[in-house]
């Protein structure tokens, strides 16, 4: 892929430089963390979306969800939990919403996106959500890094790594274009 | 003199319901540094220096205390360190 990345703009715009394949992979993985974060409810109780109050959040057995939604309290299983159900529901609503921007930004634009700076925070939250997804899925450890990196083509975590690896630039691009 | 002893109490008191409460923020091996000190200067407004400094502390000792305050605060301070995807807990300052 080519080093295209994030950057900022005299007028406080930044851009995005993509080609088609960049483009179809960002909207694929959007996607999936749009429908991992903030999957559609059917027969919702209506206060839970009116109030973002869900009597039913509960920590999950998925590590990656599990990272997302991490508890509030360390050895508190019961504060954690009475957190969780007042706070989780705005959470999954704001991950939602940032993953949409992005795809909204990325699906309104050809090889060049360009952002404001608030669409640009979107797409800061929504890639650090989808390596924290990837990242856990990858079991990476700040002493694995190299084994990872060095991985032979054929072992099935390569690929997944180099996309984490790629996104990892990006989001590295884009803190810089807005960091103050 | 059979009051001292309730008088030595009462401070214990005091402190038990005033004892702010803190954020801390535990390192993780996905968050980059950079990102990480973003966040401490976007939401909390910290110069970049103590952002840094934060930030250094997260990634060498394991965790570092970010803020501190009542309990309705460090509620709010939490769940916004976790909207930017910052692994965070809260607990009552030791």
């Amino acid at each position: 892929m080519a080093v295209h990345g994030f950057r900022r703009t005299a007028a406080d715009r930044v851009i995005l430089l993509v080609d088609d394949v960049e483009k179809g992979i960002l909207s694929a993985l959007l996607e999936q963390l749009l429908e991992f974060v903030a999957p559609a409810v059917e027969d919702e109780d209506p206060l839970v979306a009116l109030v973002g109050l869900d009597p039913e959040a509960k920590p999950s057995d998925d590590p990656a969800m599990a990272r997302l939604f991490p508890d509030a309290f360390r050895d508190d299983p019961e504060a954690s939990g009475e957190f969780r159900r007042f706070t989780e529901r705005s959470l999954r609503d704001l991950k939602g919403a940032q993953a949409r921007t992005a795809l909204q930004t990325l699906q309104r634009s050809g090889s060049k996106v360009t952002l404001s700076l608030d669409e640009a925070g979107s797409w800061l939250g929504a890639l650090n959500d989808l390596r924290l997804t990837l990242g856990t899925r990858l079991e990476i450890t700040e002493d694995g890094m190299e084994e990872l990196a060095s991985l032979p083509d054929d072992d099935p975590r390569a690929p997944t790594f180099h996309v984490y690896d790629w996104l990892t630039f990006l989001q590295e691009s884009l803190v810089l274009a807005v960091m103050p | 003199m059979s009051t001292a002893p309730a008088e030595l109490d009462l401070p214990d008191i005091v402190e038990e319901t005033e004892r702010p409460w803190v954020t801390i923020v535990w390192n993780d091996p996905v968050n980059l540094m950079s990102y990480v000190t973003y966040v401490f200067m976007t939401y909390y407004k910290y110069p970049r220096e103590l952002a840094e400094k934060l930030m250094q502390q997260v990634h060498h000792e394991g965790r570092a205390v970010v803020s501190s305050g009542d309990r309705e605060a460090m509620e709010r301070d939490v769940t916004a360190m976790h909207s930017y995807g910052l692994w965070a807990t809260m607990a009552k300052d030791e």
